[in-house]
């Protein structure tokens, strides 16, 4: 019956896709004995983000990215969405609350999670790129506080902006022109915070989904680290290669060099 | 096949070509300081030395040019004698080769055609079509002598309350010329951009609102800035706190006895006070940025001198 019910349909897709093979590649992994609740922090890292992903999207239905003011209430169209997100619509106060403290959730178990990573060793050989990755998806968690602050469109949010862009401003050569970029012109005005918006909604966070796809696929290749004081041997058994034996049939062979 | 084998590490020979090419890079980086002309200079060079460069790394992967030797009758006689040899497989660039690189150029193509655009659209607006209009801030019989009036006014009023900008004018008198002369900053403060505030009361009774302008007179010979402490003096000169340069000021014109205000520029140091005052001034810029000294070389071009 189970058979039937289940296994046979999961047969079914597995031949067609792989897919079940590949969850198993990806969840059924050897892990070092001596682990702890530290080696935690990178899922715990990736539930907050899964927060932040589900709350954010469901806010979008109600906010309204405009500075505007809207003639009947005398507010910016942006700071009147969210009072009636918080005030009115019934649980916006939670899920609002949710996104709010969640980033900074976030951004303090990015931290300590690098924390982790440094003080283990666990960014050395084989797992540079598992930093370099992490290092992208922190400066993209970065980039997602910093872009979100100003989605409230209070004085805090405007100020603490306007102060955040001018600081960008000071960067050698170039920070005059991603002031400018960032505000949308000299200085902030009618389309920035759309922008702003946008950058927060799509751009940074396609960014970070796709690295944070690449960092998972990194942690699920080369397994997790033990800790400095284990005597195990770490991560996943790797066939050995000679380095770039991989490359061979990359370039067709007699296509460059003769 | 080559020699070595596909794994061996090979290093190309030794080249000059690099040295011309850090020559023009030295050369492009000074010219965006010093002058357009020597920039021009130095990226030719860096380009014809970065092509030679290429060209020369890249020598053994594209292939040895064949060594044509000189034809001479003592050749031809041999290659006449040659012709019953059996002939080596020249090193062909075969149709399937061709298509690959034309597939591969096509798409790119393709991409460059769909993707510039719309790139484009993100980042250009920001820097085109960004003038502000002039204002009018009324008669000049608004504006006692010696005192600064706040005026504030939407500069795109379609826009609303986030084009609010606010200005400190005060009336100088006439110059030594006999000219008029006002002092009007702005007062976006020149460290991160906060708004600065005058140090002193202001008389809300004695306001007057012009059109789209609200004008208020204020008791205040300083200005201060509320979010990092920076101090200006009546002039706009820094006298304390973190601001770079002084603070930013208006160009005006008078038109049928009306103030009317035009562009923004920047403010290195003033010297000297009210008619009778140097302004060291500069294009305008970004908050933070320096105008003078030694630290304007890290801003060479602002967007405001393109952009005009």
């Amino acid at each position: 019956m189970v058979d039937l019910a289940v296994l046979a349909p999961l047969d079914w897709v597995d031949e067609r896709t792989g897919a079940v093979r590949g969850t198993k590649w990806f969840l059924f992994r050897n892990v070092p004995r001596d682990i702890s609740w530290a080696q935690t922090l990178g899922f715990g890292t990736l539930i907050a983000f899964a927060v932040q992903t589900l709350t954010g999207a469901i806010l979008a239905m109600y906010y309204k990215p405009a500075s505007e003011i809207d003639p009947t209430t005398g507010k910016p169209l942006a700071y009147a969405s969210i009072e009636h997100i918080t005030n009115d619509l019934t649980l916006g106060w939670l899920v609002r609350g949710m996104h709010r403290w969640g980033a900074s959730v976030f951004v303090i178990l990015l931290f300590m999670h690098m924390a982790r990573v440094f003080l283990f060793g666990a960014y050395k050989y084989p797992r540079e790129l598992l930093w370099i990755t992490g290092v992208l998806i922190l400066a993209m968690g970065m980039l997602m506080g910093f872009t979100g602050y100003l989605l409230p469109w209070d004085q805090t949010a405007y100020w603490a902006t306007v102060v955040g862009i001018n600081l960008n401003g000071t960067a050698p050569f170039a920070g005059p022109w991603l002031s400018q970029f960032l505000a949308g012109g000299a200085e902030i005005g009618s389309d920035t915070l759309a922008k702003w918006y946008a950058l927060h909604m799509l751009l940074i966070p396609g960014a970070l989904i796709a690295l944070i796809g690449i960092h998972l696929y990194l942690v699920a290749r080369l397994g997790i680290t033990s800790p400095p004081w284990s005597d195990e041997a770490a991560g996943r058994e790797r066939p050995v290669r000679k380095p770039t034996g991989a490359r061979a049939g990359l370039v067709r062979p007699g296509s460059g060099s003769k | 096949m080559s020699i070595n084998g596909p794994d061996t590490p090979h290093s190309p020979g030794p080249s000059l070509w690099p040295i011309g090419f850090a020559i023009g890079i030295a050369c492009l980086l000074l010219g965006l300081v010093i002058s357009w002309v020597i920039a021009a200079i130095g990226a030719v060079l860096a380009i014809v030395f970065g092509i030679l460069w290429a060209l020369d790394v890249t020598r053994d992967v594209r292939g040895h040019v064949p060594a044509i030797t000189p034809e001479t009758r003592a050749a031809a006689a041999q290659a006449e004698a040659e012709v019953e040899a059996p002939e080596e497989p020249l090193p062909a660039y075969t149709r399937s080769r061709f298509l690959e690189a034309s597939l591969i150029g096509l798409s790119a193509g393709m991409g460059a055609v769909l993707t510039l655009p719309v790139l484009g659209f993100m980042v250009l607006p920001s820097f085109t079509n960004i003038d502000e209009d002039e204002v009018d801030l009324g008669p000049l019989d608004n504006f006692p002598e010696g005192e600064y009036v706040i005026a504030t006014y939407l500069s795109k009023p379609e826009q609303g309350e986030v084009s609010r900008r606010t200005a400190f004018v005060r009336n100088n008198g006439s110059s030594e010329a006999g000219e008029p002369s006002f002092t009007i900053l702005y007062s976006r403060c020149v460290h991160l951009g906060c708004p600065v505030q005058p140090n002193g009361p202001i008389d809300e009774d004695a306001i007057k609102k012009i059109k789209n302008v609200e004008l208020r007179p204020v008791l205040a010979q300083s200005f201060g800035c509320p979010c990092h402490g920076g101090q200006y003096n009546a002039e706009g000169n820094r006298t304390a706190g973190p601001p770079v340069r002084s603070l930013d000021r208006y160009s005006f014109s008078i038109r049928n006895g009306k103030l009317i205000l035009g562009e923004l520029y920047a403010v290195g140091n003033v010297s000297g006070t009210g008619a009778n005052a140097t302004i060291a001034k500069y294009p305008w810029s970004v908050p933070g940025t320096h105008v003078d000294g030694l630290e304007s070389w890290l801003y060479p071009i602002v967007p405001s001198q393109v952009t005009g």
